[in-house]
């Protein structure tokens, strides 16, 4: 077949006496345009593909980097803990709002200090520069470290998601005078604050450890939730999907007779694997939220849905792997005396073993990216505790990574955006691991005969 | 007992009795293992079966038919105004099952004492009160009937458990005495564990009949369901999609069915040629080795999770065709449009229809294209006089997957094509998909057994029908296709 592009080139060469008639000069052209569209054709699958990723990685990279402010903070005993005695039941009673004021001192503090001008700017402008979440940040960590009340920490709290879009280039002086949400006057400020050190952009370990967070506050958002969600599903999947895959792929392709009813199961398998997957979030909801009861948003209810889903997908290639070990295998077990059954368990099994691991990977690998059938048994919920330990934290309620971005799509603020298709960079760089881990597996293991 | 822990026993009894069997096995034969029909370790597997197996799916099935018992039981209990439709049961189902949490809660941390709940009635006591002090709140007051329905659902529960526990432990306590009791010198040990093992491996392949009994059960019968509050003429022939919840929609699956058409009709358009084409060259001109880097790079197009493809169409395609094309050419100022949806499911359609397109191209013999080239033919022309006639068969069946896969493509036309039912040809305007009706009306709070939220298994149904029908037109052709040439 690769042979027959040269044949072709054997057209009207310089200095030769052959001519070629028209008929001939017709065809030549014709084969050389039909070959260009092949050319075209392969071109423009590639650019899609260059195109598609490209736009999801040079929208998601920022999400990685994030503004935040380093200053430091006086923890006032008296406003934090009025009874002096540590007690947490006593702390907690402060709530944000009084941590808010706490930030925005220490912020006035230090603006005041490096003599940065902020006139024409209420003290509300000045603290709008700090997240919406900050407060609940320092709140947290003071719980958490009540001997800290009293002194004074160097404590580092996010930006507001415009400041951290102007440093991203999201946001312009332009938008920002259209925008209710942040005035020029407060980007100036940050930009004074980077210069004089106290707001800088570094590694953002919140993206991929912090859970969700709220309409208002994209910078504070994380995939910390989502990713467990994933991981507790994908861990279900595995577990109940790979005995029972194994298990019926070696009774279809070892044992099972040809008749009707074998041929009637080959074809359900088939047609599985091409069913939509919203099929199967509609059968989860009627089968295992609204007969069986199972909780909503629940990790297990979405690993039980990803298995059906993802079984007929892993027999198919584990057959494919167990009909490529030569026949001769199984003569020779059953030779020495083995059983069926033991021939199949102790040499079939083993060698088609690689095989059977690689159609399990790129199984799971498109379990952990469907999103539709997950939409449907409620893990579109908004989740921010992170779900327990196994198995309680199978019935938690959690979200999934591809379905976090789905929810990070529909919110109004263009923050999300970008955390999204950060979302999406992480699910393809899991992806990608998995399936590199699949492909190394073929290549060492897996044996042609 | 939870059921972690049960299943938790469960092994640690199946592999004693693997020991026990196995040791038991040995002296019978008076310690020559040789004397034994199977090995020892085959003696030792029986047990092992039969102590896990039978009492492991009990257990399932006894969890399975839980909560659907007492659902039966307790909504008895609850005045049958209350409970006179299917919404209105699952919501005082839900009432129910918060209250007992509760109560469970109270009773953990010391706030209640079991005896008190026994006396206590709802009437009288702040019981909202008392419930939200350890953290679970209630919308409204607890009527009494619900406090008393709910009681019983906390001892029902704990009742069903403790006999669950009891039972799956005694079939485990039956199958390792029996079991243990049949281990003798001729015991055909082997035998007996070797067609157990095939019952399951038979079992573990039902599971795929199970799977599509499910989906065609639970869609058949809520479909039924819906038809008996909906006409099914005005179903499948209404022009109308405007669901209402107040009551008073037209649900025709028409202007659906139309978009989901057009959509999967643009992305044919993109894929196929471009699909064709490639499969075209990789197999008949390319290089051994721009094919082994070009073919894995196309199949990197199926890889990618959907929802990628569809924030691609909502932040890139969408806005990319609005401002270009629509908007200049008047045509509309929509970023989600029947276009941007099918350019992006046309790009993750490709990679189905070209590898596909790939293998059956390969299958055509040789000695074909080896005739035409002697007869002079150019390498084009033998693909298209020869090559392409032969495979065509199989070609239609790949393309009819893709369209399978295309109708069936959820998340792209999510975010990418609107929710506007309507029936129009310009592709610039946003129309939506029976997909993304089977999302929009399934997911937020929805009332079950209202026909807005029932028409989505009707939808589903539909959508089933449909790809499974080009499914198996597709396996047909490209089965009959391969036999030809085989």
């Amino acid at each position: 077949m690769t042979g027959l592009s040269a044949s072709s080139a054997a057209g009207a060469r310089k200095g030769s006496l052959l001519a070629q008639d028209a008929l001939t000069v017709q065809r030549n052209a014709s084969e050389t345009r039909f070959k260009l569209y092949g050319i075209i054709a392969i071109t423009l699958s590639m650019l899609a593909l260059i195109w598609l990723l490209y736009s999801i990685f040079s929208v998601g990279t920022p999400a990685f980097r994030q503004t935040f402010l380093t200053m430091p903070i006086e923890l006032p005993a008296d406003k934090l803990d009025k009874s002096g005695t540590r007690d947490l039941a006593v702390m907690s009673k402060v709530t944000t709002v009084g941590y808010a004021a706490v930030i925005q001192a220490a912020l006035e503090k230090a603006i005041t200090e490096k003599g940065i001008p902020t006139e024409g700017m209420t003290a509300k402008d000045i603290a709008g520069i700090i997240s919406l979440e900050a407060p609940a940040q320092l709140r947290n960590y003071v719980l958490a470290n009540p001997e800290l009340v009293g002194q004074t920490i160097d404590f580092e709290v996010l930006a507001n998601g415009r400041v951290d879009g102007f440093f991203k280039g999201r946001v312009s002086m332009e938008s920002a005078k259209l925008d209710s949400n942040i005035k020029p006057e407060q980007l100036i400020l940050s930009e004074k604050l980077v210069d004089a050190g106290i707001m800088a952009q570094r590694f953002n370990w919140g993206f991929i450890t912090a859970p969700d967070a709220s309409d208002q506050r994209p910078e504070a958002a994380g995939l910390g939730v989502a990713i467990i969600g994933s991981f507790y599903m994908m861990l279900i999947v595995l577990v109940l999907s790979l005995p029972i895959g194994v298990a019926a792929s070696i009774y279809l392709e070892e044992f099972a007779p040809k008749n009707r009813w074998t041929d009637l199961i080959e074809v359900n398998i088939a047609n599985l694997a091409a069913v939509p997957s919203i099929v199967f979030g509609i059968l989860g909801l009627a089968v295992f939220i609204n007969f069986a009861g199972l909780p909503q948003s629940a990790p297990i209810v979405g690993g039980l849905v990803l298995t059906l889903m993802t079984l007929p997908r892993i027999i198919i290639p584990a057959r494919a792997a167990l009909k490529s070990v030569p026949p001769s295998i199984r003569d020779a077990a059953l030779g020495v005396g083995a059983s069926k059954l033991q021939s199949v368990f102790h040499h079939v099994l083993p060698l088609a073993a690689p095989g059977i691991l690689t159609g399990m990977i790129i199984g799971l690998a498109q379990a952990l990216g469907e999103t539709a059938p997950l939409l449907l048994i409620g893990m579109v919920a908004f989740v921010r505790d992170y779900p327990s330990a196994p198995m309680q934290g199978f019935f938690d309620p959690a979200s999934a990574l591809p379905v976090q971005v789905f929810n990070w799509t529909v919110r109004g603020d263009p923050g999300f955006v970008e955390r999204a298709s950060g979302a999406i960079i992480v699910l393809l760089v899991f992806l990608l691991i998995m399936n590199a881990v699949a492909i190394i597996l073929r290549r060492r293991f897996e044996r042609r005969w | 007992m939870t059921v972690g822990i049960l299943s938790l026993i469960l092994a640690v009894f199946g592999i004693v009795g693997f020991f026990v069997g196995r040791q038991r096995a040995i002296a019978s034969a008076g310690g020559d293992a040789r004397k034994l029909h199977s090995l020892p370790m085959y003696h030792g597997q029986s047990v092992f079966l039969f102590t896990v197996v039978p009492a492991f799916l009990f257990m399932l099935l006894w969890l399975l038919l839980q909560p659907a018992y007492i659902e039966s039981r307790v909504t008895s209990l609850i005045p049958s105004a209350q409970v006179n439709d299917d919404a209105a049961r699952k919501l005082a189902m839900a009432d129910i099952r918060r209250v007992a949490a509760g109560l469970d809660l109270a009773v953990a941390q010391g706030k209640l004492k079991p005896d008190d709940i026994s006396t206590m009635r709802a009437d009288f006591t702040d019981l909202r009160g008392r419930l939200a002090e350890v953290g679970v709140a209630l919308g409204s007051g607890v009527s009494q009937s619900t406090f008393v329905a709910a009681k019983e659902y906390r001892s029902l529960t704990s009742v069903l458990t403790t006999v669950k526990s009891v039972l799956v432990l005694l079939i485990a306590a039956a199958g390792f005495v029996w079991s243990l009791s049949r281990i003798s010198e001729a015991f055909r040990a082997r035998n007996v564990s070797e067609t157990f093992v095939m019952a399951i491996l038979i079992l573990a392949s039902l599971v795929a009949i199970l799977t599509t009994f499910g989906i065609v059960f639970s869609l058949v019968f809520e479909t039924w369901h819906f038809f008996t509050l909906y006409p099914a003429s005005k179903f499948f022939f209404g022009t109308e999609w405007t669901p209402r919840f107040g009551g008073g929609s037209a649900l025709g699956i028409l202007p659906l069915l139309w978009g989901t058409l057009y959509v999967s009709f643009i992305a044919l358009v993109v894929a196929v040629p471009i699909g064709l084409m490639s499969a075209i060259y990789l197999s008949e001109y390319a290089s051994k080795r721009v094919r082994t880097v070009v073919k894995p790079l196309i199949e990197i197009l199926a890889g990618i999770p959907t929802i990628v493809y569809g924030l691609f169409a909502l932040i890139t395609v969408g806005p990319l065709l609005r401002d270009y094309f629509a908007s200049p050419l008047g045509l509309g100022n929509s970023a989600s449009s029947v276009m941007t949806a099918g350019i992006v499911m046309g790009i993750m359609v490709i990679p189905f229809v070209s590898s596909l397109s790939d293998d059956i191209i390969n299958a055509v013999p040789q000695s074909m294209r080896d005739g035409s080239l002697g007869l002079g033919a150019t390498p084009s022309e033998t693909i298209r006089k020869v090559v392409l006639p032969a495979a065509l068969p199989g070609v239609v069946g790949a393309i009819l997957l893709a369209a399978s896969r295309a109708i069936g493509e959820t998340m792209i036309v999510v975010m990418g094509a609107g929710a506007a039912a309507r029936l129009s040809l310009n592709p610039f305007e946003a129309m939506t998909t029976v997909t993304v009706k089977i999302v929009s009306q399934l997911t937020g709070d929805t009332e079950f057994g209202s026909p807005e939220t029932l028409v989505a298994f009707a939808l589903g149904l539909s959508l089933f029908v449909i790809t499974l029908c080009l499914n198996i037109l597709a396996l047909i052709i490209v089965r009959r296709y391969r036999e030809q040439y085989e």
